[in-house]
């Protein structure tokens, strides 16, 4: 594997990310790479297997452009604004067609991918009892413990195709650090067979050196690395770029007429080459959510 | 000193008094997310946030939109993964109260945020779980709050997402649920607890007859000898509350 992975977006979407695929681009929250998700969109890629804790406003983007013929998920819904509409057209109108859905819980769906980054043929937890999850899901069964003869919930590895993970800073070879709220991503991409991750600034080995304890991922699980600064808007980069929380709850009106999320998608996803005219396109915003800065101390690595 | 207010005022200010300071609180979507940070700046100032996000002992300078916004980290005392989060924290016994909003609860204080209707062919679809599921077993009591209408508070819910006392009784003792279940349930019209895991309404607020709320219940409803009027919220609470949700984000 070469030491120098940067490649552009499109070039990282169009080698790592095939048709059927099962894709995961997860943050919760932070760091959701809407960049990845609308290169998806543009080459047109179908019959992804999307996984995500929270669909959030990417997928539901991703459903509403037919990328999607599953969803792997625990919540869905616009977090602080209302339901994902795109999705639940796809759900209850087969509109522009069917999804299906495999339906977890938070912890069943970190769970899933603690298994798969392990190695492991399933995850014990505690959990689903009494719920009416596993009924609709055969996926979540139970196991019992060969010490105490206790009875756990136990659900089945996922092992995603591709894993995109959006980081604040990345060496050339993949070497990422993040800070903020950590999600499920270090997992999410232990599990994957191919990791892309997009950082928004690309720094030399020797800055992640010197702050080892804040390394997500070392580049031995990484495939591609991108360059792309705000690559995460309308989600969010802490000490880059806040969340558009104006955006989200803006997301309901669009996202509820099938007319104005396709126009919405044609105009700022197939209507913009790549993020860097999107950010362009966005004009003043940009720096309206740039971050105030709260730099933490350094600490002291040595010995 | 009581003042105007609305009834989802009152309904976030009783549920905010729920908690101790000290208390270890997992801070659910929605209307809890508000209630935890009111009572965090007025009576509980060691009330320990945690948000299923990762941030633990957040101090968020402004309401969370969501429950991943950087305003939880910025301050927080610790910042971890969500596996962590859920098995340390929440199945390792750490969480004092869960704190919960449900789309539908039943009698055995049974929610549901999945489906209205049935699964494979949902009337509406709900969010799903998030954390509420494993919330709801785990945490050593839970705390929901609620708007309350017939259709949202039938006998039995259509889907069981996150289970409260089952079919009452000792139910979740049986199965071996570690977490105590639901213990208060605040809605815009009264407070239940629960005797023999059943929802008992214990307080009315103010201005609220028993009939409207027997109206709003698709069962016969249990009702404490003890029946009380609910506290209105005073006029500090609801300034701070104004405050921390400026644009009336959760409370319309």
């Amino acid at each position: 594997m070469s030491a120098d992975k940067l490649v552009s977006m499109r070039e990282a979407v169009a080698r790592l990310v095939r048709d059927g695929d099962t894709v995961v681009i997860e943050g919760f929250t932070h760091l959701i790479c809407f960049a990845a998700g609308h290169e998806i969109i543009r080459q047109g890629r179908s019959d992804l297997t999307l996984c995500r804790l929270t669909p959030d406003l990417i997928y539901d983007q991703m459903i509403a452009a037919g990328c999607a013929r599953r969803l792997v998920f625990s919540w869905a819904g616009n977090p602080g604004a209302g339901p994902l509409y795109g999705l639940r057209r796809a759900v209850e109108q087969q509109v522009p067609r069917p999804l299906e859905l495999d339906e977890y819980s938070h912890f069943g769906m970190v769970a899933r991918f603690a298994a798969g980054a392990a190695g492991l043929p399933f995850w014990p937890l505690r959990s689903f009892t009494g719920s009416d999850l596993p009924r609709v899901n055969g996926d979540i069964r139970t196991v019992r413990c060969p010490f105490t003869g206790e009875e756990l919930a136990a659900v089945p590895p996922l092992r995603p195709d591709v894993a995109i993970v959006h980081v604040q800073r990345a060496d050339r070879r993949g070497d990422a650090q993040v800070w903020g709220l950590l999600g499920v991503q270090k997992e999410a991409a232990f599990a994957a067979a191919r990791v892309i991750v997009v950082a928004e600034e690309i720094v030399e080995e020797s800055v992640l050196r010197a702050d080892p304890n804040r390394t997500l991922l070392p580049g031995l699980v990484v495939d591609a690395v991108v360059h792309e600064p705000f690559g995460c808007h309308p989600s969010y980069a802490q000490g880059y770029y806040d969340r558009d929380n104006a955006f989200y709850v803006g997301w309901r009106e669009i996202s509820e007429d099938r007319g104005r999320l396709e126009a919405y998608l044609d105009e700022w996803v197939h209507g913009v080459p790549d993020r860097a005219a999107y950010a362009a396109k966005l004009g003043d915003r940009v720096g309206e959510l740039r971050a105030r800065p709260r730099v933490a101390g350094a600490v002291d690595y040595g010995y | 000193m009581t003042a105007a207010y609305t009834p989802t005022e009152l309904m976030v200010c009783r549920a905010a008094r729920e908690l101790a300071d000290g208390e270890v609180v997992f801070v659910g979507i929605g209307l809890p997310n508000l209630a935890c940070n009111l009572a965090l700046r007025r009576h509980a100032p060691e009330l320990l946030l945690i948000y299923e996000s990762g941030a633990v002992g957040a101090v968020p300078e402004r309401v969370p939109v969501s429950i991943g916004d950087p305003a939880l980290v910025t301050g927080s005392l610790a910042v971890c993964s969500m596996q962590e989060v859920f098995s340390h924290y929440l199945q390792g016994g750490r969480i004092d109260v869960g704190f919960l909003q449900g789309a539908q609860i039943d009698r055995h204080g049974n929610l549901n945020t999945t489906v209205i209707g049935p699964y494979e062919r949902p009337a509406v679809r709900l969010p799903g779980s998030g954390g509420a599921c494993e919330i709801a077993i785990l945490a050593k009591r839970v705390v929901v709050v609620a708007r309350q209408t017939r259709r949202s508070f039938p006998e039995r819910v259509d889907f069981v997402t996150s289970p409260g006392f089952l079919d009452g009784g000792d139910a979740r003792q049986r199965l071996g649920m570690p977490g105590g279940g639901p213990s208060l349930v605040v809605t815009d019209l009264g407070c239940y607890g629960f005797v023999d895991g059943e929802m008992t309404l214990v307080s009315l607020h103010p201005g609220v007859t028993l009939e409207r709320v027997q109206a709003e219940v698709g069962w016969e409803l249990r009702v404490t000898p003890e029946l009380a009027t609910t506290e209105p919220p005073d006029e500090d609470e609801l300034r701070v509350l104004r405050e921390l949700d400026r644009d009336r984000l959760y409370l319309g």
